[in-house]
């Protein structure tokens, strides 16, 4: 399962708006071993392409760098499709590399109706799983970054 | 020369975990021969048809290889290189 809070997908969503009809891309990182997504890091599509995706090679560098120093990981990995649906395709399944990220899909064929989903793709295998959009972690996890806000 | 070779975590299977490793080389494709024969089964993830795959990103020190001379870039001692698969799809 993939559990989410909202502002996060959101911010998916709006990425996929905002570059329809080009695919985007990009990346929720979190603390290593916590499954838990937390900074938004929406990344340039370097195919700039209706039908396909590619994080520029620079900046995905500089990311998966910027991660390890802070014992990061990509915790989630999303892209939309805009003419299809929210279901990885071929070569989403060809290219998935990250067996530990929860890969979302955001469709944005119709403009009024938001479609997110979210898969596991190892080896060649996809695995639909549950998203749970939540307000906050505080009541599902403990550490940290669980103290809430004051005022 | 001796380099760092960063291992992304696919890859890691074929380095028993390791997330770096030592690899000796005075161009990329030298370090991935080198690999190969530490780390058997590396070599065709990353090389096909004797150029690097397509959608494998090599990096010496923060530079992309593919504007470097791809297989032909040059490493010196102490570089490290880095492997990421490409982060694409449809």
């Amino acid at each position: 399962m993939l559990q989410i809070r909202r502002d996060l997908v959101d911010e998916m969503v709006a990425h996929a708006r905002r570059d329809h009809p080009d695919e985007a891309c990009g990346v929720i990182a979190g603390p290593d071993g916590t499954d838990r997504p937390e900074r938004f890091v929406p990344m340039t599509n370097a195919a700039r392409s209706p039908t396909f995706y590619e994080f520029d090679s620079a900046e995905h560098f500089r990311l998966w760098r910027e991660m390890d120093r802070n014992d990061e990981v990509p915790v989630v990995i999303y892209h939309s499709h805009t003419a299809t649906e929210a279901y990885p395709s071929r070569t989403d399944i060809a290219l998935a590399s990250e067996p530990g990220a929860h890969y979302v899909l955001v469709s944005t064929r119709h403009p009024e109706q938001i479609e997110l989903r979210s898969y596991r793709i190892v080896d060649g295998q996809v695995t639909e799983e549950p998203v749970e959009v939540v307000e906050s972690y505080l009541f599902s996890h403990t550490g940290a970054d669980d103290v809430p806000d004051r005022g | 020369m001796a380099v760092t070779v960063s291992i992304p975590t696919i890859l890691r299977t074929h380095t028993g975990g390791e997330k770096a490793v030592e690899a000796t080389g005075s161009t990329v494709a030298e370090i991935i021969d080198d690999l190969e024969a530490r780390h058997g089964g590396l070599k065709t993830r990353l090389v096909k048809e004797g150029t690097l795959h397509r959608f494998v990103n090599v990096y010496v020190n923060d530079e992309d290889v593919r504007f470097a001379g791809g297989l032909e870039a040059k490493v010196s001692d102490g570089d490290t290189v880095t492997i990421l698969p490409a982060v694409a799809g449809g």
